[in-house]
Parts: structure tokens; C-alpha cells; sequence
């Protein structure tokens, strides 16, 4: 846990800087599944990067990358949405 | 290229919402502002009034956004974005600004913040034709705050302020037009979309932009929480409300009715509503005419949007039909 | 080379923003301040300033329209009265806890209801836990005067609040007096070049601001909001001098009027100050040993200097033009707490609420001590 800053040293106003700020993980709030993608199914549409609310599908080269497990919440909207079902949920 | 590698491509590897905020699993919310922010090439500042969306991404001391954001109150954010506005304008002139391009300003606001608290600043700065975009994103209650009726909740939707009960079907009142109401404001450009229609939400986006003065987009998206549903049916439930022509899309060009999309096949509104919690005491055998009224009504509404539009061939609506016009090429 | 003008206070502060010419400025209109901003809009029709005025739909919108101007990078600066200072209360809080240096007019004017669109202070005093700075002044001429400091005072980066210059409704804002301008380029090179912090236009390095604080963070930020405000007494104390170089009228958080040797001293806000003074040079004539402080700056409150100056005055008498109910008059409350302890006789009126005037007859009656609770009210004056 981040210790909590004394008020002289707040950055006036709380203006915040995303390169320096804390990034919480969220990746404890999913109930026992994770996604998990076969990869030689996928087609890199790239739709589950667009439809997932935590940013969490990776991309590189404009192609399917993984998933940011610290960010995913368990949704299983990748998994639904998925043209090919190259995405399943399993157990964790 | 695809338009979907073109919004990769557009983010230059920094998400402009990144994750690690608290939205619900399974929010709406965020497809509908990163398909806005990915499609908007020029640099950008947020303007975000209180809601689901500025609350959950930004708790002091983290932030989820790597755009210029700012957020004042809940239901100024047309006033706010009017002074950013107002300030590159001014600087501009006084040439105090770097070269380059301008800022596109840009505006995240609920329905609540649109509809009801936000109506009066959001049409005065419509009336004033800053050039900005205005983005609602409406999921049909204030969310944030317990799932309470607002002026875009649907005619005999159960919230926590207006719950279905022995004696009451939910709400009881219609839902405002707020896409009309932007568009009685003579505005060049206002789009009703909804988030799963990313495609068509994205080309609209780049029309609003390029608009010269204010634009407006209505785009309609899911809280799983409050419409009662799995989170993981975001898109059949989304699909379902525009295939059922409860949420049609459309735009409207410097005043011209044009319709953007028409579904193939079109849904009985009682299979949609079958999808919500929301709606589940409508279920009952009881609330059948309160059902087929919900019908009534989006037929009407939908063959007077045809009218404007200027379709006078509208297919029944009970069978599915190929004979509406698709709208112009871009 | 003096430019010695007939204006009333609300083109006096026209001009002022003439020669601040800030970029932009959000603008409802309301009673009585509307002097200013038409006065305003007529010389930026005529070219006499660049500034980008946005008539906004409501006071609202024009403080909502002015935070969001600041941060972009934009001198800002706007206007308001009573009811329309009542409407932006909200985001008049936000401005200040935002940091956002806006300089705002206030043409001081009484609170519905009744419905009244006369002079008193009933809303500054609604704000008064806001943060942001207030100052008042007694005429024509220090209107303009403290609207030209107030930028430089908003902007100093110890402070970086709102400030509001306030004139008395209709007593200052609509009477013409003699009003020297300041030569533009000495106004221009006062005040200076706009800088904040972090501009929201700042793409190459985004910030973001307005952050939702949980337990954990907000009491902290509002300790540093209350820090600046504080430490704008000292700011206001250099920039009182520095223009008191440029225009031989110097301003400090209050004026001591003849109070040497008083045993009797009013207190009082804006114009009324100006009566007393004539009341109090008449009694000295008489050998009466009377004084008044003029508070000029009303937040941050001068409580030190309240204290040092009435230390071997016997007798205080605060004039309130705002009633608590319920409390406390505002001032007076003030004061009190600044003279608690020093032995002397504090004691208090109100006056003047909904644009009463205040008579030279009433003041005399204050420093005879037989002035009631509620100066001038037909009827029963007394408190319970």
C-alpha cells in the first residue's frame, strides 16, 4: 500500500501525471475464470480489444498479444463476442 | 486496412483509457469512449461531467486516462468544455499557442448529465456553436449512483426511484428525445448510435470532428448492473435494442434526416426485452398490454423517423426486410 | 500625465478589464453588474480589447465556463451580483479548491427573497467559506485600483485562487465619481504574462484534474487550499506597495482611518467606510476622539491586523450589511474572534440590508453609543 502523501507535498490541486501515477491491479476482482485464447483459431480481428472495458487484450503489430491479467476482470466479453471462438473462460 | 487496425494504428501505442480503473466487470462505458478517442486523430482533451466514468478512473492519486482530462461538476460539462473552447480560440488568435493543430475538445457525460442536470449548459453551448463533441453515454438511469430513473430511462423500465411493484409498472413516463432536442438547436452535425455499432459509432466520430461548430452523438450503451443482465451479453443486449428499432441509428446533417443503419432482421421488442431485469415484471402475463404499447410506440417512432429520413417504403415490420435505403457513402 | 475620468464604479472596472484585456470571459447578466459588462462589450466591439466573451445561459455556466478557461491557459475573468453569485455557488467552491485564478466582479447586491436589487453583502457573505479571495472596495476608485491588482494577486504561484473585487451595488456600480486611469502600458507591464501550473491543453504532457478524493485525500487538499489563502495576505501586502509606486494610492488589508488616541472605532465594508469617515472627521472637529478600520480585505480575514490596530481603542462597534439568523452577523463574528481577549467593549449593528441607507445621523448615533441592533428597521430592533 502506497504510503499517503502530507498535504505540502499534493500536487496543487491534485492535478495528476499518468506517467507517474499508481496503477491499481484489478485483476483480483474476477470470481475463479480468466480468459484464455487459442491462438491458432484467432483471425486478429482485434474486436475483443475494442469491446474489452479494462483494456486489458494486448496488441502488438496490430495482432492479438494476450491479456493484461492484472487489468481483466473477468467480463468474458472477449469471449462472447469472439467471431471465432478463439476465446474460452477457464478456471483459475 | 481495416477500420479496426486504423483505430490501433490511431492510438500510437498509448491507450487513451487505460485499465486498472473500478467500472463494473463488464462496462459499458469504456468501449463507447475508446472507440471515440481511437478514432480522433488530432490530439484531445476530455471534458467529463461526474458520473460512472469520471468517478471510477480517477481516485486521486491514480488516473486512467492519458489525455488531458478535467473535470469541474456534474452538470456543466458544455459549460467547462465551452470555456476550453473559448481559451484555444482566444490563445490562438493571440498566437500563444504552439504551432500545430488544434485540441479536439471533447465531452463524456451520462444521461443524467446530458438529459436532465446537463440539459442547460450542454444547449447553450449548442446554441453558442463552440466547436466541440458532445458524447453521451446513455445507459438509461444514473448508474453511479444506484441505478435511479433519469429523462432517458425507458417508458416501464424498473429503477431503484421508479421500481415496478403491485401498483406500478416502473417508469411511467416516456423517455425524452434528446437526439431531436440537439438537433433543434441547428447544430451541423448529431448522430444517435449505440456502442456495439462500432463501426458506424466510428464513422460518425469523424464526421462530428470535422464538423465546423458543435456536434452531438447520442450513443446508447449497457450497465449490466442496472439493466439486470450478464455482463458477458453486452452485445446481443445492445444489438437487441437496435434491432428491435427501440434505438435506431441515424444522423442528422446539417439539419438532413439520414438513416445509418437498418437491421436485416427485425426483433420483436418483447424478445428484448426478455434479455433485462429491468424489465422482467413485464414478463407477467398482466403486463401484456403494457408490452404491446412499448411495441406501438417504437413502431411509430420509427416510421416518423422513416419520414424524416425521407423513406416512404417502410417494411412491415414483422417480417424481415432489405428494401430500406442504406445511407450515402462516406 | 493623469487620466482623471467621470465614471461610475462599473465602468471603472470595465476599463480595468480593457486594460487587463484578459482572454476570455464568460458573462451572464444580472443587476447590478450589468454596467460592467456592457461597458466591456462595447469597447471589445470596438476593437479596444481581444478578449473572447462567451455570453453563457447562466452564472452557472459562466463560472463552469471560467474554470475551464483557466486551466486552458486563459486569463479569465467574469462578473456577478447576488442571486447569480448564489446560482455559481457551487462552482465557485470548485474554482478555488481547483486553483483556478479567475478575477471576478462582484456588484454587491442583497439575497432573495424578498426579491431586491439593492446594496448589501449578504452575497459575498454566502461564499465566504468558498476560498476564494475577497476584497472590497469603498468607491469608484478603488474598484479599478483592486481590479487591476487582482490578477496578479490570483495568478501568484503561492496562491492561484479566485478573487473577488466587490463594490456596493448601485452605491458604487451606477454613481459616477472622478477616477484616475492608469496609463494601459503600466496596467500591461503590472500585471504581466498568464502562468498556471498545468494547462489541460498540455498534450505533450496530460494531466488530469478534478479527481474524485476519497477519506484518504481530500482533507489534505483542502489544508493546501487554505494554505494559499493565507498566504495570500502576505502576496497582497508586496502587490499593495508595488502599486502604490505606479499610482500613489497605496492598499493594505485594512485602513486605519484617525484612529490614533480613539476610545470609539467603527468597523465597516465598502462604501459605508467612505460615510463614516466624514462623520468621523466632523466629530473630531468637536474634539471627539472617533475612528474607524476599513477592512479591505474580508478573506482572507486580517485578524492580526484587526488586532494590533484597535489595541488601545476602548470601544468597537462592527457595522454588519449581511444578518445571520440565527448566528452571529458576519463581520462581527469576525472581529470577535480577533478581539478575543484584548478587553476591550465590542459590540455590533446591523444595517443597511436590501439597499437601506445608512445616514450620517445613524453613524453618530453609533459613536454615541445609542444606536440600536438593527439600524434603521421600523419596528422592534432588538435581539432575543
Amino acid at each position: 500500500m502506497a504510503e499517503l502523501t502530507p498535504w505540502q507535498h499534493l500536487p496543487v490541486a491534485g492535478a495528476v501525471r499518468p506517467d507517474t501515477a499508481i496503477r491499481p491491479v484489478t485483476g483480483g476482482w474476477r470470481t475463479g475464470e480468466r480468459p484464455e485464447a487459442d491462438l491458432p483459431a484467432c483471425v486478429n480481428c482485434l474486436l475483443c480489444w475494442l469491446y474489452c472495458p479494462d483494456s486489458a487484450i494486448l496488441v502488438e503489430s496490430e495482432a492479438f498479444n494476450g491479456f493484461d491479467l492484472d487489468a481483466c476482470k473477468g467480463c468474458a466479453i472477449c469471449a462472447e463476442v469472439c467471431p471465432v471462438g478463439a476465446i474460452a473462460m477457464v478456471a483459475e | 486496412m481495416s477500420r479496426l487496425k486504423t483505430l490501433v494504428r490511431n492510438q500510437n501505442g498509448i491507450q487513451p483509457l487505460r485499465g486498472g480503473h473500478s467500472l463494473c466487470q463488464g462496462c459499458g462505458v469504456p468501449m463507447v469512449v475508446r472507440t471515440v478517442l481511437s478514432t480522433i486523430k488530432q490530439p484531445t482533451v476530455v471534458v467529463n461531467a461526474t458520473g460512472c466514468l469520471e468517478v471510477a478512473t480517477t481516485r486521486f492519486p491514480t488516473t486512467a486516462w492519458n489525455v488531458p482530462w478535467l473535470h469541474v461538476a456534474f452538470e456543466n460539462a458544455a459549460a467547462v468544455a465551452s470555456g476550453v473552447e473559448s481559451a484555444q480560440r482566444a490563445l490562438r488568435r493571440r498566437h500563444a499557442l504552439p504551432a500545430g493543430e488544434d485540441v479536439a475538445v471533447v465531452v463524456f457525460a451520462g444521461d443524467g448529465g446530458t438529459y436532465d442536470i446537463g440539459l442547460q449548459a450542454l444547449s447553450g453551448a449548442l446554441e453558442r456553436g463552440h466547436r466541440f463533441l458532445f458524447v453521451c453515454y446513455d445507459n438509461e438511469a444514473y448508474m453511479n449512483t444506484g441505478v435511479q430513473r433519469s429523462g432517458a430511462t425507458p417508458f416501464a423500465a424498473s429503477t431503484t426511484t421508479s421500481p415496478a411493484g403491485r401498483e406500478s409498472w416502473g417508469k411511467a413516463q416516456q423517455r425524452k428525445d434528446m437526439t431531436a432536442i440537439a438537433v433543434a438547436h441547428h447544430i451541423p452535425y448529431v448522430a444517435q448510435a449505440a456502442a456495439t455499432h462500432w463501426h458506424d459509432l466510428s464513422v460518425k466520430v469523424e464526421r462530428a470532428v470535422a464538423a465546423n461548430g458543435p456536434a452531438f452523438l447520442n450513443v446508447l450503451t449497457d450497465c449490466p448492473v442496472g439493466w439486470g443482465h450478464e455482463p458477458r451479453l453486452f452485445a446481443q443486449v445492445i444489438g437487441g435494442a437496435v434491432d428491435c428499432l427501440f434505438w435506431p441509428l441515424y444522423e442528422v446533417v446539417e439539419g438532413r434526416y439520414q438513416l445509418t443503419y437498418a437491421p436485416p432482421s427485425v426483433l420483436q421488442v418483447a424478445d428484448w426485452l426478455a434479455l433485462q431485469g429491468r424489465f422482467a415484471h413485464l414478463l407477467e402475463p398482466e403486463n401484456e398490454p403494457v408490452v404491446a404499447r412499448i411495441q406501438e410506440q417504437i413502431e411509430g417512432d420509427w416510421l416518423a423517423l422513416l419520414d424524416r429520413c425521407g423513406d416512404r417504403l417502410a417494411p412491415s415490420l414483422t417480417r424481415p426486410s432489405n428494401s430500406l435505403p442504406r445511407a450515402a457513402p462516406a | 500625465m493623469s487620466d482623471l475620468r467621470l465614471l461610475t464604479g462599473g465602468e471603472a472596472v470595465a476599463h480595468a478589464m480593457r486594460q487587463i484585456d484578459p482572454d476570455v470571459v464568460p458573462v451572464y447578466p444580472i443587476t447590478p453588474q450589468t454596467p460592467i459588462i456592457q461597458t466591456f462589450a462595447k469597447l471589445v466591439a470596438d476593437g479596444r480589447a481581444q478578449t473572447e466573451i462567451v455570453n453563457v445561459e447562466s452564472e452557472h455556466s459562466a463560472m463552469s465556463a471560467a474554470i475551464g478557461a483557466a486551466l486552458a491557459g486563459a486569463r479569465t475573468m467574469t462578473a456577478t451580483s447576488s442571486q447569480g453569485l448564489a446560482l455559481m455557488a457551487e462552482v465557485v467552491y470548485i474554482a478555488a479548491s481547483m486553483r483556478a485564478p479567475i478575477v471576478m466582479a462582484l456588484g454587491n447586491r442583497a439575497l432573495s427573497g424578498p426579491i431586491n436589487i439593492h446594496c448589501d453583502h449578504s452575497d459575498s457573505m454566502l461564499i465566504r467559506d468558498s476560498g476564494v479571495i475577497q476584497l472590497f472596495a469603498e468607491n469608484a476608485q478603488e474598484a479599478y485600483d483592486l481590479t487591476v491588482i487582482a490578477p496578479r494577486l490570483a495568478e501568484h504561484p503561492d496562491v492561484l485562487l479566485p478573487v473577488l473585487v466587490c463594490q456596493d451595488g448601485f452605491t458604487i456600480t451606477h454613481s459616477a465619481e472622478p477616477v484616475e486611469l492608469l496609463p494601459d502600458s503600466v496596467v500591461r507591464d503590472f500585471i504581466g504574462d498568464y502562468r498556471i501550473p498545468y494547462s489541460v491543453l498540455d498534450v505533450r504532457e496530460p494531466t488530469t484534474q478534478g479527481p474524485f478524493a476519497m477519506p484518504d485525500y481530500y482533507y489534505e487538499f483542502r489544508r493546501q487550499q487554505a494554505a494559499a489563502s493565507e498566504a495570500s495576505a502576505a502576496v497582497f501586502a508586496e502587490l499593495g506597495c508595488e502599486f502604490a509606486q505606479l499610482a500613489g494610492r497605496a492598499y493594505g488589508e485594512v485602513e486605519e482611518y484617525r484612529l490614533e488616541g480613539a476610545s470609539t472605532a467603527i468597523l465597516a465594508l465598502g462604501s459605508t467606510a467612505g460615510t463614516v469617515k466624514d462623520v468621523v472627521d466632523e466629530l473630531r472637529e468637536d474634539g471627539e476622539p472617533v475612528g474607524l478600520l476599513r477592512i479591505t480585505s474580508f478573506r482572507p480575514f486580517p485578524a492580526a491586523a484587526v488586532a494590533a490596530a484597535l489595541e488601545n481603542v476602548a470601544s468597537v462597534v462592527v457595522l454588519d450589511r449581511a444578518d445571520s439568523p440565527g448566528g452571529t452577523p458576519p463581520l462581527g463574528a469576525e472581529v470577535a474572534a480577533a478581539l478575543y481577549g484584548s478587553g476591550c467593549r465590542l459590540s455590533g449593528a446591523v444595517y443597511g440590508l436590501g439597499g437601506r441607507d445608512l445616514h450620517p445621523a445613524d453613524i453618530r448615533a453609533v459613536f454615541a453609543g445609542a444606536a440600536p441592533a438593527h439600524i434603521g428597521l421600523r419596528g422592534e430592533a432588538c435581539r432575543v
